[in-house]
């Protein structure tokens, strides 16, 4: 069966995930079309975060299945190397390589994995420095830039990969208030381009402004969810509403 | 200032050393070489016992006895192409150790149990062996000579005292390597995985270069120890420094006054070539912890 892209993109059924004793996923299902925006919300240890790092195969699933544009990615003989090229992501802690310049960050992945030739992955390097606005900085080491101009110049180092779906795990969670607007802006400005993403946050407004759909995670299940206009006034649950209280 | 009132609570003499907030960023790969440093008083007291047991020598020398300085001039030549066998060998084993060790410590990371048992206990058995013990070892094991593709190969026997001290030196490199790689955060080898890296280029491209700088100092500290215990060659033969510093002093008829003086200038040699890579070792230290 080949995909289509009037088919779920991502699409997640019964999702289990124990580490040790410790069931963090207790049968997740959710799915992402082509395009569309997705925050995940919920408590601390909720399994969120969990939830996405199985998408790119970061963490294995003990039960269920995860199709990336059809391709199961609880398979046993998965081609880990082929699904992360189609799955970018960025992480909480930005997890930049200090050892090189923000352009060479960007510009190793296509360099290394993809085999581009060096003019071409420059040019696209460059052009992404000018989209995650951080012109000026491309000699600069990560250790030179502030937590908020890491965290863009690792979304620009996952769109090097040209990926169709982004994952973004708390990625405003370590910033400076001040410094977590420029990061939110450069996300709209790829979920308006069409980018299919998937956010777990703690940036309510945000994901009111942004999402298309909202899933409320408590206890390694979902608990609610809907379009940002209903989720937030309409919620059910008591669960939600007792969360939607204390963070809005 | 350290204590919290749960810290108190919990311990009568009111502080726990674990809440303390102490970085240590060298605590998992430096843990290998131990505390030893040099400083430069132990120079400045190896040479005033040194000149002090010159001067002494001097003035109680008989008038049929000749100088302590024309002793010293006479067989200085000697000592210090020992010494400079001693600077060889050190070379030789750090080099072979590091290879070796380098190799070995990666088996310890490898994603594969088997070579990782294998690098664990092959590291943790020469770390945990004394020196001399593995040196003996290798003058009585390996064989004089050797055939290599119908060669015979001569194995004197300074070349069996440089794999014997390369043993302990590779363990120490292996845990060297494991402990700087194990010391990077798991978030560099998540962002290498999810831009869809292999192992291998993850650990050359990403891992390693990082280590690199991490791992120089305490394989200088290393080097330095090193150097100082390839005078364990003359307990098994090696006509190293040691070994001749007793020619000597049995060719001028055993005279005892010449013992501390001339022990002393071999002290001195020793110290004036491991001291300066010991300083380098702390600026070098200093330098990467505050990058890091």
């Amino acid at each position: 069966m080949t995909w289509t892209p009037d088919q779920p993109m991502v699409s997640i059924k019964n999702v289990h995930k124990s580490f040790g004793d410790l069931e963090v996923l207790k049968g997740i299902s959710f799915d992402v079309m082509k395009g569309e925006v997705i925050c995940i919300i919920g408590p601390s240890g909720s399994g969120k975060s969990t939830a996405i790092r199985c998408i790119n195969a970061l963490n294995d699933i003990d039960q269920g299945s995860i199709l990336v544009e059809g391709q199961e990615v609880n398979a046993p003989h998965l081609d880990k190397l082929e699904l992360r090229k189609k799955v970018g992501m960025v992480f909480q802690q930005y997890n930049l390589f200090p050892h090189k310049t923000a352009l060479e960050n960007i510009m190793m992945a296509p360099l290394l994995v993809l085999k581009e030739s060096p003019a071409d992955v420059e040019k696209h390097a460059r052009a992404l420095i000018k989209k995650v606005r951080l012109e000026g900085k491309e000699d600069s080491y990560p250790g030179e830039l502030s937590g908020g101009q890491q965290q863009r110049v690792a979304i620009a180092r996952s769109l090097a990969m040209d990926p169709d779906i982004m994952l973004f795990d708390e990625v405003t969670a370590a910033l400076d208030p001040e410094t977590v607007k420029e990061v939110l802006v450069t996300i709209k400005d790829l979920a308006d381009e069409g980018m299919t993403c998937i956010l777990v946050t703690h940036e309510m407004g945000f994901a009111r402004e942004i999402a298309d759909h909202i899933y409320f995670t408590d206890r390694g299940v979902i608990v609610e969810h809907g379009p940002p206009a209903t989720f937030f006034t309409e919620a059910k649950d008591p669960r939600t509403k007792e969360f939607l209280s204390q963070i809005l | 200032m350290s204590t919290r009132s749960g810290a108190e609570a919990g311990n009568p003499s009111g502080s726990l050393a674990v809440l303390h907030n102490v970085k240590r960023p060298d605590a998992a790969w430096n843990e290998g070489c131990g505390p030893f440093r040099l400083h430069g008083r132990y120079g400045l007291f190896i040479a005033a016992v040194f000149l002090v047991s010159s001067a002494a020598t001097w003035a109680q020398a008989g008038a049929a006895q000749p100088s302590i300085f024309s002793v010293l001039v006479k067989w200085t030549p000697l000592l210090f192409s020992g010494f400079l066998f001693n600077i060889l060998i050190s070379v030789m084993a750090m080099a072979i150790g590091t290879v070796v060790g380098a190799a070995l410590g990666l088996g310890q990371i490898s994603p594969n149990p088997m070579v990782r048992w294998v690098g664990y206990y092959v590291t943790q058995f020469f770390r945990n062996s004394p020196w001399l013990v593995l040196l003996f070892f290798c003058m009585l094991l390996l064989p004089f000579q050797f055939n290599l593709g119908g060669y015979t190969v001569p194995l004197p026997d300074w070349m069996k005292a440089t794999f014997g001290l390369a043993l302990p030196v590779m363990a120490n490199v292996s845990e060297i390597v494991r402990g700087a790689v194990n010391s990077l955060p798991s978030g560099q080898w998540e962002a290498a995985e999810s831009l869809a890296f292999t192992r291998r280029q993850t650990l050359w491209r990403i891992i390693l270069p990082q280590c690199i700088k991490r791992m120089l100092p305490p394989w200088m500290n290393l080097y330095a120890i090193l150097t100082m215990a390839t005078v364990l060659a003359s307990i098994v033969g090696v006509s190293e420094v040691m070994t001749l510093t007793g020619e000597v002093l049995a060719a001028e008829g055993g005279r005892g006054d010449l013992l501390v003086p001339l022990y002393a200038m071999i002290l001195l040699w020793f110290f004036l070539y491991c001291y300066p890579i010991a300083r380098w070792t702390v600026v070098l230290e200093r330098k990467y912890a505050v990058n890091t």
